[in-house]
């Protein structure tokens, strides 16, 4: 096998014996056997058999922090898209902190159509209804800038371990960058093709070993 | 002309030269859709289908919508120029048909009841037409919904058996398909050993019956090695 | 209901009382409609449909001049049960009647060939429609039983100038074999014969095998949205063909 490469397993793939660990992400048993799901990079610790898919739409998941687009507002709080087959709902409590008179006042004031907001996922209720929030530490509207959307799975590489593969860019870039955890990342910034190209590299080869010095030669290159 | 009547066997050879358990070429593509969640593209000989999956996405109207599981819809259908007279690109009963028993033969691979409200779309349009069109198809399916990432149970392979005279035949062409006395649509999980597909015509006794469906478990167990190798391959970066 | 269904399973017990092998009774009517070059009515249990044929002169495909044309269609009317709406044929009714064309045509049982007015010009065309009155499951069977009575009564109008005079007839429809179609439901690790309505909702696969006279199978169909096993297989062709024999001893 190629030393570059990951393992990877396919759906139906047997990984290992469940022996009392936790059935994580992407990972299926059947007599305490444990398979994956999908295409991904199988992940076995002591405690937790799971599968990183390297394909797939955004689950969201309570206390990850997403990108979303405002598309719709109501009485009492906005629709917004977080790239995923579920809509959340920002309820306007978790979004103003003053009080407001919704008889009175238009909340599209505070958050309108195709604005973009950095938020938190509050709730997932077991019938995939999903509440959003504005309180919290990171939460902010996204002013200016563009979207790029990647894999969700993805996501964790373009951050790196502890943020070295984010830093990375921003660095060598000097650009604004927020990745959501629904793999739609921000950029603004002068120099945003080029953070843009990094990042769809990324999301091309994630699978690979060594990515973080390819896509250091990558910025490197042809300043 | 009509099943039975046309001469398919001379001398041990089929018509195109294959022997009786023989497969024909077998040819796959992936990504051929970028706009596509996962799609692929599969060849037995001559028949050529293409297969994109959608989703899983809000599901419209809303009354569609099952609390509990996704569902998954399939559509079957041929180019107006994949067969030899021109076909209306309406859906027609078979068209209708077959989306029904593609459907059901990959639901039972499919963990719809991780992503409930929603639905999985698999589009099928069979570009060429030279028999065993449905059983190409769902193995172009298996694999655009493990690369759209849809948490499936296994890979879905299939394909199509049949009846010579006396012979017993794998991977039935055209001709084959229209003039032989019996013909069989399988598929199955082979890693798990279980049927979802099954549909013959024709006329068998027990004992021809087993032994069609012997010929299209050992064929399906070999369409899931070349399904995994194309899947693998994709992955193995050179450099 | 449904988990009634299976609690009494577990005791390998159906709902209605029967063992599992066992199907509905059969009741089965002959020219019901004095209209149609022949009829029947076919109930099983509660379930209840009429098959009707009529022929027509019609031009024989190119690819057999001097056979007759056989078409079958079925139609759930919306009277026969909520989940049934009006509009044209869904997937469920094309299946079904595609499944019972298929087992009246490979089973060879109607002799196409005798049913030729004038090579490559005119030949007759069967046309067996089936309408579904009542839904209490196992639709398949019923139908399929209701086509065959209906086509073993089916009488050949008569002609004068190459015109159909209605009501004379010339002759019986040439119909040699029986074929029968036996429905298997499986529901966990029981396999039923005949489901009714409430044990279809839970049934997880079925398999619908036609067998004709001799003991040959001539088509078979999966239904259902969940796998089945290799030895199942095996035990559903065994038992389907067990059947078919005490039901074909209904069909005169």
């Amino acid at each position: 096998m190629n030393e570059k490469e990951r393992p990877i397993v396919l759906p139906g793939e047997f990984l290992c014996e469940r022996e009392g660990k936790r059935i994580g992400d992407n990972v299926y048993e059947e007599n305490g056997k444990v398979f994956s799901k999908v295409i991904g990079i199988p992940k076995i610790t002591e405690s937790e058999i799971s599968v990183i898919a390297l394909s797939g739409k955004y689950m969201p998941k309570v206390g990850d922090r997403v990108i979303g687009t405002i598309i719709g507002v109501e009485v009492a709080g906005w629709f917004v898209d977080i790239n995923s087959p579920y809509v959340a709902f920002l309820p306007l409590g978790e979004a103003v902190e003053e009080f407001v008179d919704t008889s009175r006042v238009d909340i599209s004031k505070y958050y309108d159509v195709n604005e973009v907001i950095f938020c938190r996922i509050l709730k997932v209720a077991k019938n995939k209804i999903i509440q959003v929030t504005m309180h919290d530490l990171h939460a902010k509207k996204l002013v200016g800038g563009v979207l790029v959307k990647i894999t969700p799975s993805k996501v964790p590489r373009v951050i790196g371990k502890g943020g070295s593969m984010i830093n990375l860019i921003k660095n060598k870039t000097n650009c604004e960058l927020l990745v959501g955890q629904n793999g739609v990342i921000w950029v603004k910034g002068k120099d945003k093709s080029k953070a843009i190209e990094a990042i769809l590299l990324i999301e091309k080869e994630s699978h690979i070993i060594g990515l973080t010095e390819k896509v250091e030669k990558m910025l490197s290159e042809e300043k | 002309m009509k099943r039975g009547e046309v001469k398919l066997i001379t001398d041990g050879k089929r018509i195109d030269g294959r022997k009786p358990e023989e497969m024909r070429n077998v040819e796959i593509k992936l990504d051929v859709i970028s706009r596509s969640d996962g799609s692929a593209e599969v060849a037995f000989g001559k028949t050529r289908v293409l297969a994109s999956v959608y989703g899983p996405r809000a599901l419209f109207p809303k009354y569609l919508q099952e609390h509990e599981t996704g569902i998954l819809r399939c559509r079957y259908s041929m180019a107006p120029f994949s067969v030899d007279e021109r076909k209306s690109p309406a859906p027609d009963r078979r068209s209708i048909e077959l989306s029904k028993v593609i459907r059901l033969a990959l639901e039972p691979a499919i963990f719809l009841e991780d992503f409930p409200k929603t639905v999985v779309d698999v589009y099928l349009e069979v570009i060429e037409a030279d028999g065993s069109t449905r059983v190409t198809g769902i193995n172009a399916s298996s694999l655009a919904l493990a690369l759209a990432g849809i948490p499936m149970r296994d890979l879905v392979c299939a394909c199509s058996v049949g009846k010579i005279n006396d012979t017993l035949i794998l991977d039935l062409n055209g001709r084959e398909d229209n003039y032989s006395e019996v013909d069989m649509a399988f598929a199955m999980m082979p890693g798990k050993g279980k049927i979802t597909l099954l549909q013959m015509d024709g006329l068998v006794t027990k004992e021809e019956l087993k032994k069609l469906i012997e010929i299209a478990k050992s064929t399906c167990e070999k369409i899931y090695e070349m399904q995994k190798n194309a899947l693998r391959e994709k992955y193995r970066v050179s450099e | 209901m449904d988990s009634y269904v299976l609690e009494l399973l577990e005791k390998g017990k159906r709902i209605d009382g029967r063992r599992l092998d066992e199907f509905r009774k059969i009741e089965i009517r002959e020219n019901v409609v004095e209209k149609a070059e022949g009829s029947a009515s076919v109930k099983i249990g509660e379930t209840h449909v009429i098959a009707g044929v009529k022929a027509e002169i019609a031009q024989p495909f190119p690819d057999s001049p001097d056979e007759g044309i056989l078409i079958v269609n079925a139609e759930f009317t919306p009277l026969a049960s909520p989940e049934f709406e009006p509009g044209p044929p869904g997937e469920d009714e094309i299946e079904l009647a595609r499944v019972v064309d298929r087992g009246i045509r490979e089973s060879k049982c109607i002799e196409l060939e005798k049913l030729c007015i004038q090579p490559g010009e005119k030949v007759w065309c069967i046309f067996v429609d089936i309408s579904v009155l009542n839904h209490q499951g196992n639709l398949l069977d019923a139908s399929a039983l209701a086509s065959l009575v209906a086509l073993r009564n089916t009488r050949i109008p008569k002609l004068e100038d190459g015109k159909i005079i209605r009501g004379e007839y010339q002759g019986k429809l040439p119909v040699i074999f029986k074929p029968i179609n036996v429905s298997i439901a499986k529901i966990r690790e029981n396999l039923l014969v005949d489901p009714n309505f409430e044990e279809e909702k839970v049934t997880e696969a079925k398999i619908s095998v036609a067998v004709r006279d001799d003991d040959k199978i001539c088509a078979i169909q999966k239904q259902g949205s969940k796998e089945i096993l290799f030895e199942e297989i095996d035990k559903i062709i065994d038992l389907a063909v067990e059947k078919s024999k005490e039901i074909r001893k209904l069909v005169k």
